[in-house]
Formats: C-alpha cells, structure tokens, sequence
C-alpha cells in the first residue's frame, strides 16, 4: 500500500494538532526532524477537528491547519470536520 | 571551491522535563503541562500549620472526594498564566467595546423606566454574589488539592470579581451611584434576596474544597447564570426593547458557556474515580441544588411573576441532564 503523508513545523501550535493525529491514526509513524515534523501513513490518514480542539483546548478552525503545512501527499478530501488524505484509486 | 551542504540531525537529549516525561512519555510537552503538572508542593513539609494542626500545609484529606492522581483533573480549556490572561483581554476589550457602543448612542437612556429599574434590581445586588464567588473560589484554590485543579479555581474567583466590576459598571451606567447604594441595601435586607444571601454565606462556612466546588460553580452557578442572563437578559428583556442590557452581560453568558466545559470535566473525573465519590457528589449536588433553586426562585419572581416556577422547572431539567452528562445523577 502506498504511503501518504503530511509535513507541519514543530511548534507550539502543532504540537495539538500532531498529537490529535497520532491519536486517530494509530499507524501513522511521526519522524520529528530539525524544525519540521513528518507523518506517513499506509494508504490513509484522517486529521479531524474534534480531536484537535480535545487536544488544544479550544475552537479550531480547519483553514488554521494551512499556516503550519510544510507539504502533504495523497488525494485530499476536506470539509469543516476533517481533512482526510488518501491513496483511493 | 565546492561547498557541500548537508543537514545534520541532532537527537536533543532532553524533550522535556523528567517529570513530565514519567507522566507523558518522552515527547515535547505543551505549555500547559509544563505550567501545571506536578508542581504542587509534596515534600519535605516538616511541620503542620499552627494554625490548623490537624491537617498538613497542603492536604488531599481536607475533601471527602478521594482520588488517586489528584492530577487527573485536568482542565479542558488548558489556561495556565499566558493563555488566560489572553483570553480574558480579548473579552475584555470585546465588553470595553460594547459599553461603549451602548455608552455613546445613549442606548441606555433609551430604555423604559420599567425595563431600567427591572435591570437594575435584578442585576447591581448579584455583584455582591459574584463577591461571594470569588471568596469561594479563592478557597476552594487555597485548600484544594493538586495545581491542574486550583489553578483554575484562582481564574474561576478571578473572573467572578471580573463580572462583579461589570455589574458595578452596569449599574452605575443606568442608575449612578445610588443604583449600587440601593443594590447593597437590597441584598442586605430585601426579602427577594435574603435566601441567596444565605446559601453564598453558608458557603463561606463549608471548609470541605470540593464540597463547596459543588455548591458555588456547580449547583449554584449553573442554575443562576443560565436563569439570570440566559433566560431573563437574554430573552425577556431583549424582546422589550432592553438588547442594551443583553449588550452589557456579553461577558456573563460567553463565561458560563466556557466555563461550564471546566466545571462539568472536574465532575466527570472525579466521579468516574470510585463509587464512593460518584455518590458523594451525587448527595452534595442534590442538597446544594435544591437550596440554590429555593434561593433564586424569589431573585427571579422579580422579573418573571408568576412565570418563576415554570422557568424554573425547566432550567432544573435542562441541569439534571448537563449533570447526567458527568455521570452524576441527581
């Protein structure tokens, strides 16, 4: 299966929203490298809003994801809730 | 000359505190848990306090409620020092704002003399309840347990005397000076509001922390601030032309809503711990809110006549299924 992947800086604003993806994708590997931070995942990985307000303690914005995106691979699916990242065909 | 760049990784050999790291694993850490966990004093108290020998400085026996990480209590919202203070500004300067709108189109001259004094009797004599609030919260984060839980008990008081200031202010916008003369009297001997002011100085007695958790933020609060601004503010004076007033208590109902998120998530922990504390808070819940119901039923008859009960039904439903949330039936 091939792997998709999403790179964020490591910062204090992303440090929520990687923990929220580690928790909803348990097979994601995190790769903390100097200043950036890269997650693969086997054919899928689903970053969703809920978990990351849980995690940050308050109201987040989908959009607030793109000040900290280094890069990111696969198909992307993306509304309010979720932003989800895929090999599908 | 050929340069050859390369990016070296290194492997820092800390990610975080070592306590920390126990409690959370060997990642970095959030502010939050830096500014939070274990940082209550423990050890190397030597002696009890003179002036209460039977307890420790900083006692987890003080509460009937027994937990075996006092840390699980944690706070949802995640304020430590810089993020609340950020928080609170942002409000602040929202509130500054509308007094000012509402200040300067003279919107509160506008209002009926029957919505104005209605305002005022209602909401000036709450300033000295919000008062009592504070106290209480400044109690519960002197003789509570572990700093996940008394920290936001100290921004819990902080932001009630914040909204006592906010009351002050509002009365002194329609009424003057003699508005906040006039509350203190009611408060002090007005019969609507001598049942209130009985259950906010019975609190002051309770020396039980998380007991009095329960009366103040939990049974009282969530009953007042939903009655109070939700359905009198909010509604009933905003459909008769008193939105200025609604304006002005922004702050109140914005708070209650976030600061119910911190209140319900303290309950639901504690309960989840052991039976014995589920029915512990069970009880004080049940006790503290049918007190907290008869002594606000004559704050809001004021306003409401003979509507008050039926309000009240409500709100006690709408309470009873927040609480059951929490896993606290009562």
């Amino acid at each position: 299966m091939s792997t998709v992947f999403i790179a964020l800086q490591t910062n204090e604003e992303t440090r929520p929203i990687i923990e929220a993806i580690e928790i909803d994708n348990p097979e994601a590997v995190v790769n903390r490298e100097p200043a950036m931070v890269k997650i693969n995942a086997p054919g899928r990985l689903v970053i969703r809003r809920e978990t990351i307000e849980e995690q940050l303690g308050r109201s987040f914005d989908m959009q607030e994801l793109n000040i900290n995106l280094i890069t990111l691979s696969g198909n992307v699916v993306e509304d309010e809730d979720s932003l989800t990242l895929t090999w599908g065909n | 000359m050929h340069i050859d760049l390369r990016t070296v990784s290194i492997q820092p050999l800390r990610q975080t505190f070592d306590h920390l790291a126990r409690r959370f694993g060997d990642k970095p850490s959030s502010r939050y848990q830096e500014g939070s966990y274990d940082i209550q004093p423990e050890e190397n108290l030597h002696y009890r306090p003179t002036w209460d020998p039977e307890q420790e400085l900083y006692d987890a026996s003080i509460t009937k409620i027994v937990m075996r990480d006092w840390y699980a209590l944690k706070d949802p919202r995640q304020f430590y020092y810089s993020t609340y203070t950020l928080a609170r500004a942002r409000q602040q300067e929202n509130t500054e704002a509308n007094f000012n709108f509402v200040e300067t189109r003279g919107l509160a001259d506008m209002l009926s003399d029957d919505l104005r004094s209605s305002a005022l009797n209602l909401l000036v004599p709450l300033r000295h309840a919000a008062w009592g609030a504070n106290l209480n919260n400044t109690f519960i984060c002197g003789y509570g347990y572990s700093t996940v839980f008394t920290q936001p008990c100290m921004y819990h008081a902080m932001d009630n005397l914040g909204s006592a200031q906010y009351l002050s202010r509002i009365g002194l916008l329609l009424g003057g000076t003699e508005a906040l003369e006039e509350g203190k009297v009611a408060w002090m001997e007005g019969d609507a509001w001598q049942a209130l002011r009985r259950y906010t100085e019975d609190c002051m007695a309770v020396r039980d922390p998380f007991e009095l958790f329960v009366a103040q933020n939990v049974a009282l609060d969530g009953l007042l601030y939903p009655l109070v601004y939700g359905r009198i503010v909010d509604d009933r004076f905003a459909a008769n032309g008193g939105s200025a007033v609604a304006m002005l208590t922004q702050f109140m109902s914005d708070w209650f809503e976030e600061t119910r998120k911190w209140v319900d998530a303290v309950m639901k922990v504690a309960a989840a711990e052991s039976e014995q504390n589920r029915e512990q808070l069970q009880a004080w819940t049940t006790v503290w809110r049918d007190r907290a119901a008869a002594a606000l039923l004559p704050v809001i008859e004021q306003v409401l006549a003979d509507q008050a009960d039926e309000v009240m039904a409500e709100q006690l439903i709408a309470f009873k299924a927040r609480l059951e949330k929490t896993g606290v039936v009562v």
